[in-house]
């Protein structure tokens, strides 16, 4: 199980196979899902080059490790890996990265899904989009669709 | 003598409540953090902070890095944060 912010770009791919390798769990799982967000070059508005992500890095942390204590407690997960990014980022790079191991895809597949929905609504963190014009904060999550 | 006891025991009641602000609420207040000697409530520390400026819609609040509620009483050593809805993900 790990969490962290990260203030550099991050490699989803990478950082779930380092995930996978470090926990020791060969033969036990049979399901992994995951999720990544990664930053469009469109939102309201279009041509946005750059976006700058805000967090309350110690409220962050702590929220963090709470879903995934809490996931860990709904379903019953052999491991689970949750990385943000904070700071700069670029269209095409990643923002987010969550995954999820467990013995069966129904524990993996729910989990994976109800942590980037909880992540979206309530960790702490703030977009603010920049164009030509300009920087514009983001004023509030879709609901996914 | 009788001063110096006043002075005294206005220290020891003082407190200390440090009040943060993030994202486009920091930036339209024009600043991110300030200390506050006494509150009773985050409503209270908010009114201090901002000089009683409106309560903005959606405002969310968190006590010592967990959410709360303008009304949640407020305590020595307390940190109260206030931030627009957050957009991660």
């Amino acid at each position: 199980m790990a969490s962290w912010v990260s203030d550099s770009l991050i490699e989803p791919w990478q950082l779930i196979a380092e995930q996978q390798a470090a926990q020791n769990i060969e033969g036990q799982y049979g399901a992994t899902a995951s999720f990544i967000g990664s930053m469009r070059d469109f939102s309201d508005r279009t041509d946005i080059k750059k976006m700058v992500l805000e967090h309350y890095p110690a409220m962050t942390s702590r929220y963090l490790e709470k879903l995934e204590d809490t996931a860990r407690q709904r379903w019953p997960l052999l491991n689970c890996l949750i990385v943000h990014r904070v700071g700069e980022v670029h269209p095409g790079d990643a923002i987010v990265v969550i995954a999820c191991w467990s013995a069966h895809r129904r524990a993996a597949l729910d989990a994976c899904d109800w942590l980037i929905e909880e992540l979206k609504y309530k960790a702490p963190f703030w977009k603010k989009e920049f164009t030509d014009d300009g920087g514009h904060w983001v004023s509030g999550n879709t609901d996914g669709h | 003598m009788l001063s110096s006891n006043f002075k005294l025991a206005e220290t020891i009641n003082q407190m200390s409540i440090q009040v943060k602000f993030f994202a486009s609420l920091r930036e339209k207040l024009g600043q991110s953090d300030m200390e506050l000697t006494a509150a009773t409530t985050a409503q209270d520390a908010w009114n201090q902070a901002t000089q009683n400026k409106p309560v903005p819609d959606n405002l969310l609040v968190a006590i010592n890095l967990d959410y709360a509620k303008l009304d949640t009483p407020l305590q020595d050593g307390d940190e109260v944060a206030f931030f627009p809805p957050v957009t991660g993900g």
